[in-house]
């Protein structure tokens, strides 16, 4: 088991002729991602590394089944591009693209009220089921499979996370990139709900960043309703107040967001927060065996 | 993106939300000039610099004839003012606002911003104006009142009507606020603003609802079609290095410290610069060189890092994604050479095509110390930068 993607799912590329949205699906295709078209509009009838492209979501769904979307579709165009698929009646819509516009994340949300949709992202590297599903743009090699799930706000950050995982030996179940945003698909917890439910995880490393109070909300719901250790790490405790640091979502505004204070609330909720981002993996493990799971954990040499 | 009050205030302007008549003033002379074109008992001369407690700093003074416009005109241009926004350093006034004085009644609060909670854009209002939100939101949060806003309709009047009979604006004046904060919203909206601050917002002695500060945010992932805005861009407020990171698409941030710092992906950035903290060094800067990063690209990084004269050694840490390895040792290689790099320069690299970027470095020839790991590289820069 695992969560949001699996072996089964089958996913079409938006944006798949562009120079992003091609390697990354040659990358996804030989990680072993089933992937099942394209959409490019003009280009339909097409076809790029064998893969069928189709001018519309639509057209793609009818004629492949696809259940998944990926988005590289440049920022200008990425809201049209989501609410496509959302018509189009996929269930899960994973964005990568980087700088779109928030008011037009405000009216992609409202959008999405209605529809059985899940967005993931945007500004996200998506979302890897180790060994069976790779979609997004992670390095497809570090992760393990395993019964670790990974939930975080950034990308390479994640990566780290992982890495450090998977070089002690403790695989990933999923890893879950919910993107740097202020406005986004899919929140915390959100996932962590998932996580909660999905009886191959066993363990969750939560991975946060200055800014907003999703962390801090996060911390509430899992000491009122998670079953299993959760572990966290909060970036930018060093940042400076009213600097974006990268990220929109990333800024300390009026004394709100700070890591101080995301990190307080995550430890008086029962989260262990790793004190530095090199420790994460250590920090994870050290729960593991407060918790007599370690064992189970270790998937590999 | 940040703009000036006076650039704020035509935007509004535009929208029908009032503002006091004004003109922007580049000399002593100039502003005199508007002044008098004003004609008004009363003018009032405002320093425009991005930052906000001006009137404390000595940014702001009354001029009650001609001569008193030159006198403070001459004061505050080219003075360095030193707010809480500004930092210790200060900026220096390059241009003046110069406004119709007003007879004040009382002041308000009126702001718009996105809500992460609903993810939606949110109304705020107070009659607590004239001091900081932040501040009434610690001290009498049941004086701020808010009304979310559905995208699909937009702001409605009965929302700018409760809003307006929540922080007691008078009866007779009503109409006009609700006016106001109906244009502030479509201005918001329509201008992609991250955020629209007036306070304060203030009714006057002849019956007006005015903005008589304006402070408006733009969302930088929307200028691409916002051409008016971008024109309002004053480059003397920002950090030349930061300017020149933008220009290549590189997401820099200057800090105080003397370890340069180069990263792709803005959550690992901000680790890196943490985990050099933790062992007692210091980050000179933030800066996230992206996804598809080309090799000009981390050459210009690298330059940026190089024009802070406190840098006294590089920390290059970096995961591949949608970055590779070899394309960062590459640029790496390129800019070392190209600027005769004499300082302690310490890499680390993980991801897509490491094995790839570590053989480009070793076989550069040049002094670059490779780390294992992000803990082992931050440790190996903040010793060689205090040998």
């Amino acid at each position: 088991m695992s969560i949001l993607i699996n072996k089964d799912t089958k996913l079409i590329v938006q944006g798949i002729t562009g120079a992003t949205g091609l390697f990354h699906t040659k990358q996804a295709v030989e990680y072993g991602t089933n992937v099942v078209g394209g959409v490019t509009p003009g280009k339909g009838g097409t076809e790029v590394e064998g893969i069928p492209v189709f001018d519309t979501v639509t057209d793609a769904v009818e004629q492949t089944g696809a259940n998944a979307s990926v988005v590289y579709v440049p920022p200008a165009f990425a809201a049209d591009a989501i609410m496509e698929a959302a018509d189009a009646g996929i269930e899960l819509v994973i964005t990568i693209t980087e700088g779109i516009p928030v008011t037009d994340m405000i009216k992609v949300k409202r959008y999405l009220e209605d529809k059985e949709t899940r967005l993931i992202g945007p500004n996200c590297p998506g979302v890897i089921t180790p060994d069976e599903c790779k979609i997004g743009i992670m390095p497809g090699y570090i992760h393990k499979k395993g019964h670790v799930g990974v939930v975080s706000r950034s990308g390479t950050l994640t990566y780290e996370a992982v890495h450090q995982l998977s070089t002690e030996g403790i695989g990933q179940s999923t890893a879950v990139g919910i993107g740097g945003d202020p406005v986004n698909g899919t929140d915390f917890i959100d996932v962590l709900k998932q996580f909660n439910e999905d009886d191959d995880t066993y363990a969750v490393i939560m991975i946060g960043e200055i800014g907003g109070t999703a962390e801090e909300e996060a911390a509430e719901w899992i000491k009122a309703n998670m079953t299993k250790p959760v572990v966290g790490f909060i970036g930018g405790q060093t940042a400076p107040p009213g600097k974006r640091m990268g990220h929109a979502g990333a800024i300390i505004s009026g004394g709100k967001g700070t890591a101080a204070e995301k990190i307080k609330t995550l430890e008086s909720c029962g989260v262990k927060v790793a004190q530095t981002p090199a420790v994460m993996g250590e920090t994870l493990i050290s729960t593991l065996k407060d918790n007599d799971i370690f064992e189970k954990c270790v998937t590999h040499k | 993106m940040n703009i000036h009050e006076y650039q704020g205030k035509e935007v509004l302007r535009s929208y029908g939300v009032a503002v006091p008549n004004g003109k922007v003033a580049y000399s002593v002379d100039e502003a005199v000039e508007a002044a008098e074109s004003l004609s008004t008992d009363v003018t009032v001369v405002k320093a425009q610099i991005h930052a906000g407690g001006r009137g404390k700093a000595g940014g702001v003074k009354v001029a009650k004839n001609l001569d008193e416009v030159r006198t403070y005109a001459d004061e505050i241009l080219g003075k360095t003012l030193v707010t809480h926004q500004t930092g210790p350093e200060g900026k220096e006034v390059k241009r003046l606002l110069i406004e119709e004085g007003c007879d004040i009644k009382s002041e308000y609060y009126v702001g718009v911003v996105v809500d992460r909670d609903t993810s939606r854009i949110t109304m705020m209002a107070s009659e607590e104006g004239g001091t900081e939100i932040e501040e009434v939101a610690e001290k009498t949060p049941e004086k701020i009142f808010k009304e979310v806003i559905d995208p699909v309709v937009g702001l409605m009047p009965y929302q700018a009507r409760r809003l307006a009979f929540n922080i007691n604006i008078p009866k007779e004046l009503v109409r006009d606020a609700v006016k106001f904060m109906m244009g502030l919203y479509k201005a918001f909206e329509e201008k992609d603003c991250s955020i629209a601050e007036i306070n304060p917002l203030v009714t006057t002695g002849d019956g007006k609802v005015m903005a008589l500060d304006a402070k408006l945010n733009f969302d930088s992932n929307a200028l691409y079609r916002q051409k008016d805005i971008i024109e309002l861009r004053d480059l003397d407020e920002e950090d030349e290095k930061e300017i020149e990171a933008s220009k290549h698409d590189l997401s820099y941030i200057a800090l105080d410290g003397n370890i340069g710092c180069m990263v792709n992906g803005a959550g690992l950035a901000m680790a890196t610069m943490d985990i050099i903290k933790h062992y007692n060094g210091d980050p000179a800067n933030f800066l996230d060189v992206g996804g598809g990063a080309t090799k000009e690209k981390v050459t210009e990084a690298f330059k940026i890092i190089l024009s802070d004269k406190s840098v006294k050694g590089i920390y290059v840490n970096i995961f591949g994604g949608i970055m590779k390895c070899d394309i960062i040792a590459e640029g790496v290689v390129a800019a070392t050479k190209e600027m005769g790099l004499e300082l302690p320069l310490v890499v680390r690299l993980e991801g897509t095509n490491v094995e790839l970027g570590k053989q480009i470095l070793e076989d550069s020839g040049l002094n670059i110390t490779a780390a294992d790991s992000m803990a082992d590289g931050a440790q190996k820069i903040v010793s060689l930068v205090k040998q």
